[in-house]
């Protein structure tokens, strides 16, 4: 389900919008839409003067079916948007096939159907499985194949614990045995949300748009008005007027171009977030995410390249390099953090120490602890060599490890601490027994390119902030060097929330992308909140959009999205109303002309007749409707301009644009109705 | 003539801004309950003593909702309290030449004229209404009418300074603090320099002059009378003369409005009503920026308005300058222009700068008859008027009127820079639309709806006076007058029928109510917004762009709609004329 385009020119798709567009049709459906509604009812007037007038029924009938034609181009306009959503979630829904789960109760094994599983059932996946529905590994680790789901081709691990235990139906578990918990009902699971989603089931009218229709039936109620009390002030002036000729003025003043378009504009959208592998949970994000102006961005994998890496071993003075070295690789061993690691592989790079078997010395390893903010590893007294107890932590913690056993840390690792800290990087200090040996640097690498992101952020007027666990001074030094804002550093969760409200109370929209449990409240408050498809079920739940790649810069993109909706959505309203003033000077002296020859100057467009001004302003007014749905479908670019620029170069194309485009077009389709054979 | 013309023009706007710029800086004093103004010292008692014997608390302030209430009682009981004056007016004092009551209608029209501001007059006040009428049943409306619309639009310009807020003002203080230093100081200023000008300020005896040239009529009887005595008007011309034009009432102490020499003797004091009709809601559009800390946004509305009267005032003025071309076919010179209907002290340029002025601001007052204007001259007054009376527009409802603009051009614009649209920080959603989609709604409704009434019915058809597309405007004048509360007419429509009494009081009903309460609705929800951070990448509400953008939205929204009858009325009329077909 990668990006997948469909051409509009696809015969299924297009015979199954057309069908989409006649059922829309139906005035009971239609009512809804009341732009196109009164349309369909001026279309309904005109046919019926087609039995019911004895003179002209050829203009009649030219007249009613380019209303009809009108009509059926609106709510076309909607099928395909929505058939074009249908066509990507029957490819979602290939995924979701009839599934066997074996499920674990009461110590027994069971084979059931995965639309059998509830919440909280207990499933066993070994290689080959299916995952059944969405669920949370609770044991083991596996790798497993998610792109039935993201599109992407690299299995992914997914273990219990920590912020990638989030396992989602559909996909294929390719290695080892994980346990899940499931933890969503049947027609419940993601990738039924999806489907319902993109189908348009499930959609609602996002408040803006609902703003919009406000608008749009105000000024069709209002052009209504002025041409109903027309008919009493042409009757005064003894100025015969025929019903089709309203009906086609009515339908060519109100904004019939917006109010076809508008749904499938809204359509499109979503359809673009998840053509990002972005699934919203409701259309309003996407509108929420034009109006951020405040990104929380989380440093590590955002700005920085995943996790810090150890670059250098600082040894303490008179301490020698390799026993450093040592010790630090010994007390990493069994850090499977990406810290650890970084260390165990700088050793064996460096200094050519290979990891050792170190259960066989029947060490005992102390993990992380928030208590005493360090991990190591014991060794006890064996074979003549002396208990080793070796740690390593932050300065603060070590200093607090060593004074406890009468030592302290020594003038040279402070300094070298102090050094690394101001650098931005880590220092992590080892020590063995109650003396200090040196010092590891554990560095950010910041992401290529982002610099230039976050430039092109701030023009659009967004602010970025840096969000860590640092110490103040490694935040800011990361900060410089990756061009944020603004930093949050030594984050809580609680500090997460606490500068989310204070940016609200300020007046900014916030967006904020996050993975673990403790980002759950912090994605609730966000005005757009997105979480990574590897976190945990709380955050995923917390957040309004769900990020299947689990890439954290993709909340740039989901913005963008965004305006480019609001962007779309305003032009074509722009476009729509300016269109109006050329109509008035089609159908206006058309309608005069015959009682008041005199009237002539104010047919500037020098149309024929005034049957050809009419049905010319008509037939346009149905054609720029078919002629924007790709643009609608597709969207305007941004192109990451400023607010300034991109509204002169908008208000030039779509209102300059909307006021010069129905003069040349009814003009040339006037030209060109004379060249017919039959006039 | 083009030179001197501009000349004219140029040193008229540049006096406007000046003007505006110094009352907006007073205004910020009067519209802060603690503002501090050098009349305080006299004035800061009786503001006192008014609280104490009205009981009101004037720190307590009220929500949208309540100030709506209070308003409207005060409207109400005003309306109704005049409405009683006119009918038992014979037995009320001060009625020496024993004028019996008005009729049920025209009661009715006349208390709601002046209650709403609009000043449409269908009595001749010198033979209906007595001295006691005049004075306490319609002057008094001259002010409050006036600080009504001031306070609305203090009050919505509190609303979108505010964050989060539940109350908008204290409606009370604002009228009272309106009147006592804003509208009395000024009319009293006025007064004065207009009696300089030689307009009469006295509660004299009509005067009575031997004719020299004494002349003959036929009358009614078919018997001929000989004249020889011309009774002259006296009173208090210059105090109501100020009034009239400051709070942008409109109804002449004369017939002969501002066109009769009492009333505006000098092309100085002709300058200086003018000025005076446009000073407060200029001042208003300039406050607005003061309001909002944003100065750059209160002279860009400013400039809109200014742009849109100067556009009128050249239509006009051409149209009139260049004259009737089937009396330049007699033979009449086309340097003369149409000087039909206006007062040769005036002239064409002076006469067309009224008109224009008059109309754009929802005055009234006339020194020149538009009934007689060039069909595109009398098309710009017919045009002002539909606008909604946003050019400078009325005391206070000019404002609020653009402001409802603003806040539609916002949205229908401010998508394009791919947010959801914002007007200075508050958010411009579904219910915010509606509040502004009504008030415009409201007044093409009246407009557009009575007049097609009044062509389709007898009632109506009874009043007009010439065929033809002159018809049509005349009807189209009278609703569009009454429904933007101006209350100029266009001669030729016998008004005072009642069913044109009472279509007309609705009209003017329906431009006033139908418009404030969305208007105060929408205040209240954007006081109770937050105020989204300011960031360059918001709407600019500034500059060159936005006025061309809110330019656009006022002929979109606003003018479009009047294309269709305009065509039919007006624009008709002058491809006849130029036919040879007159009405």
């Amino acid at each position: 389900m990668k990006p997948k385009q469909f051409s509009f020119a696809d015969p299924q798709l297009l015979a199954f919008s057309l069908r989409g567009a006649i059922l829309k049709a139906n005035p009971f459906v239609l009512w809804r839409n009341p732009v196109i509604f009164v349309t369909e009812i001026g279309a309904m007037v005109s046919t019926l003067e087609i039995f019911l007038s004895p003179e002209s029924k050829f203009f009649t009938v030219q007249i009613s079916l380019w209303l009809w034609f009108t009509v059926l181009f609106a709510t076309f306009a909607e099928a395909i948007a929505e058939s074009r959503g249908k066509a990507q979630a029957d490819s979602l829904r290939q995924a979701r096939t009839v599934t066997m789960a074996r499920r674990q109760r009461e110590g027994r094994e069971e084979s059931v159907s995965a639309s059998e599983l509830r919440k909280g059932d207990l499933v066993i996946c070994v290689a080959g499985d299916l995952v059944p529905a969405d669920g949370e590994v609770i044991e083991g680790a596996a790798t497993v194949d998610e792109s039935a789901v993201t599109g992407e081709s690299a299995p992914v691990v997914r273990e219990s614990g920590g912020d990638r235990s989030a396992v989602t139906g559909g996909t294929k578990v390719i290695s080892d045995r994980i346990v899940v918990r499931i933890t969503s009902d049947p027609g419940q699971t993601f990738l039924d949300r999806m489907i319902q989603l993109v189908e348009g089931a499930k959609r609602q009218k996002t408040p803006n748009e609902i703003a919009l229709g406000i608008l749009l039936a105000a000024l069709t109620f209002i052009f209504l008005l002025v041409i109903l009390t027309l008919v009493p002030f042409l009757l005064y002036l003894h100025a015969p007027v025929s019903i089709p000729t309203l009906a086609a003025l009515v339908v060519c003043l109100i904004p019939t171009t917006i109010g076809g378009l508008l749904s499938a504009i809204g359509i499109a959208g979503i359809d673009r977030l998840v053509q990002h592998n972005v699934m919203a949970t409701s259309g309003r994000a996407v509108e929420a995410a034009g109006d951020i102006d405040v990104l929380l961005l989380d440093k590590t994998g955002t700005i920085t390249l995943g996790n810090r890496m150890a670059t250098e071993f600082v040894p303490a003075a008179g301490v020698d390099l390799l026993r450093l070295v040592d010790a630090a690789q010994l007390a990493s061993l069994a850090d499977e953090t990406p810290e650890g690691r970084s260390i165990v592989i700088l050793a064996k790079q460096q200094h050519g120490l290979r990891g050792r078997e170190v259960l066989e010395n029947q060490a005992r390893f102390v993990p992380f602890s928030a208590q005493t903010r360090m991990s190591g590893v014991d060794f006890p007294e064996s074979d003549g060599a002396p208990a080793r107890m070796i740690r390593k932590g932050s300065g603060d913690a070590i200093e607090a490890f060593l004074r406890k056993q009468g030592g302290e840390l020594p003038e040279s690792v402070q300094q070298a601490v102090d050094r690394i800290a101001r650098d931005g990087g880590t220092p992590l200090v080892v020590a063995e027994g109650k003396e200090a040996l040196g010092v590891i640097h554990l560095k950010d690498v910041v992401k290529g390119g982002i610099k230039q992101r976050f430039a092109r952020l701030r023009q659009m007027g967004i602010r970025t902030i840096m969000i860590t666990g640092d110490n103040p001074q490694t935040a800011a030094a990361i900060a410089m060097e990756a061009g944020v804002d603004d930093f949050l550093a030594q984050a809580t969760p609680e500090a997460k929330l606490a500068r989310i409200r204070r940016e609200q109370e300020g007046g900014h929209l916030v967006a904020m992308t996050g993975d673990g449990t403790n980002d759950a409240p912090a994605l609730a408050q966000a005005d757009v909140g997105v979480a990574m498809n590897t976190g945990t079920q709380a955050a995923r739940e917390a957040g309004n959009m769900v990020d299947l790649d689990s890439n954290p810069t993709k909340l740039i993109e989901v913005v963008e999205i965004g305006k480019q909706l609001l962007v779309t959505r305003g032009a074509l309203t722009t476009f729509s109303i300016a269109n109006d003033v050329a109509k008035y000077f089609a159908i206006i002296p058309a309608m005069l002309m015959g009682t008041f020859p005199v009237i002539a100057p104010l047919n500037i467009m020098k149309l024929r007749s005034p049957e050809s001004a009419i049905i010319s302003a008509v037939i346009f007014n149905a054609l720029v409707i078919v002629a924007l749905i790709p643009l609608a479908l597709r969207g305007i670019r941004l192109r990451g301009l400023t607010a300034q620029v991109l509204l002169v170069r908008n208000a030039l194309i779509y209102g300059f644009g909307g006021l010069a485009a129905p003069f040349v077009g009814i003009k040339g389709i006037d030209l060109l109705l004379s060249l017919l054979p039959w006039k | 003539m083009t030179t001197s013309f501009w000349l004219t023009v140029g040193l008229f706007f540049v006096l406007l801004a000046l003007v505006s710029w110094a009352l907006a800086l007073y205004l910020r004093a009067v519209l802060d309950p603690n503002g501090k103004t050098w009349l305080d010292p006299v004035l800061r008692p009786l503001e006192r003593w008014t609280y104490r014997l009205c009981g009101v608390d004037p720190r307590k302030e009220e929500n949208w909702k309540g100030y709506l209430a209070s308003l409207l009682v005060f409207n109400l009981v005003g309306l109704l309290l005049t409405y009683l004056i006119l009918r038992i007016q014979q037995w009320l004092p001060l009625n020496p030449k024993g004028f019996g009551p008005l009729s049920p209608d025209l009661a009715f029209n006349t208390a709601v004229s002046f209650a709403t501001n609009t000043n449409w007059q269908n009595y001749a006040g010198e033979s209906t209404v007595s001295y006691f009428s005049q004075m306490v049943g319609l002057a008094s409306h001259n002010f409050t009418s006036a600080a009504t619309g001031i306070a609305i639009a203090a009050a919505f310009l509190r609303a979108l300074a505010r964050t989060r807020a539940k109350t908008i003002g204290n409606f009370w203080v604002d009228l009272v603090r309106i009147t006592y230093y804003l509208l009395l100081p000024l009319a009293f200023g006025m007064a004065i320099v207009l009696v300089s000008q030689g307009v009469p300020q006295n509660f004299a005896p009509y005067s009575r002059a031997q004719l020299v040239e004494p002349v003959s009529t036929t009358g009614g009887d078919g018997k001929e009378r000989r004249i020889e005595v011309q009774e002259i008007v006296q009173g208090p011309i210059a105090s109501q003369e100020a009034i009239k034009q400051l709070g942008t009432n409109g109804g002449g102490y004369t017939n002969a409005n501002s066109a009769h020499p009492f009333e505006n003797p000098t092309p100085l004091s002709n300058l200086l009503e003018i000025l005076a009709v446009l000073c407060i809601p200029g001042a208003l559009a300039v406050y607005l920026g003061l309001a909002v800390g944003r100065r750059s946004h209160g002279w860009a509305v400013w400039g809109v308005m200014a742009i849109l009267l100067l556009g009128g005032i050249l239509v006009c003025w051409h149209a009139e300058a260049e004259g009737n071309p089937l009396l330049v076919e007699l033979g009449l010179s086309p340097s003369e222009g149409n000087r039909e209907g206006k007062e040769s002290r005036f002239g064409i340029l002076d006469s067309a700068l009224f008109a224009v002025t008059t109309t754009a601001t929802s005055c009234g007052a006339v020194n020149s008859l538009h009934d007689s204007y060039m069909p595109l001259g009398g098309l710009i007054p017919l045009f002002n008027m539909e606008l909604g009376e946003v050019v400078f527009g009325g005391v206070g409802s000019g404002l609020y009127g653009m402001l409802v603009f603003v806040v539609l051009g916002v949205f229908l614009f401010g998508l394009m820079i791919g947010r959801t649209p914002e007007y200075l920080g508050k958010k411009i959603g579904a219910s915010e639309v509606k509040m502004a989609a009504l008030s415009i709604l409201a007044l093409t409704l009246s407009i557009l709806g009575l007049s097609a009434w009044a062509i389709a019915s007898p009632w109506g058809l009874a009043g007009i006076a010439n065929a033809g597309p002159h018809g049509l405007s005349e009807v189209l004048y009278a609703f569009s007058s009454t429904t933007g509360n101006n209350g100029s007419a266009f001669a030729g429509l016998s008004g005072n029928t009642p069913w044109y009494n009472t279509t007309l009081g609705i009209a003017m009903l329906a431009g006033r109510y139908l418009m404030l309460v969305p208007v105060l609705g929408l205040a209240g929800l954007l006081a109770a917004q937050k105020t989204v951070a300011a960031s360059q990448a918001a709407f600019p509400v500034s500059g060159g762009l936005f006025i061309v953008l809110l330019l656009a939205t006022v002929f979109i929204v606003g003018a479009l709609n009047f294309f269709p009858v305009l065509a039919l009325g007006p624009i008709l009329e002058h491809f006849l004329l130029h036919a040879g077909q007159t009405f």
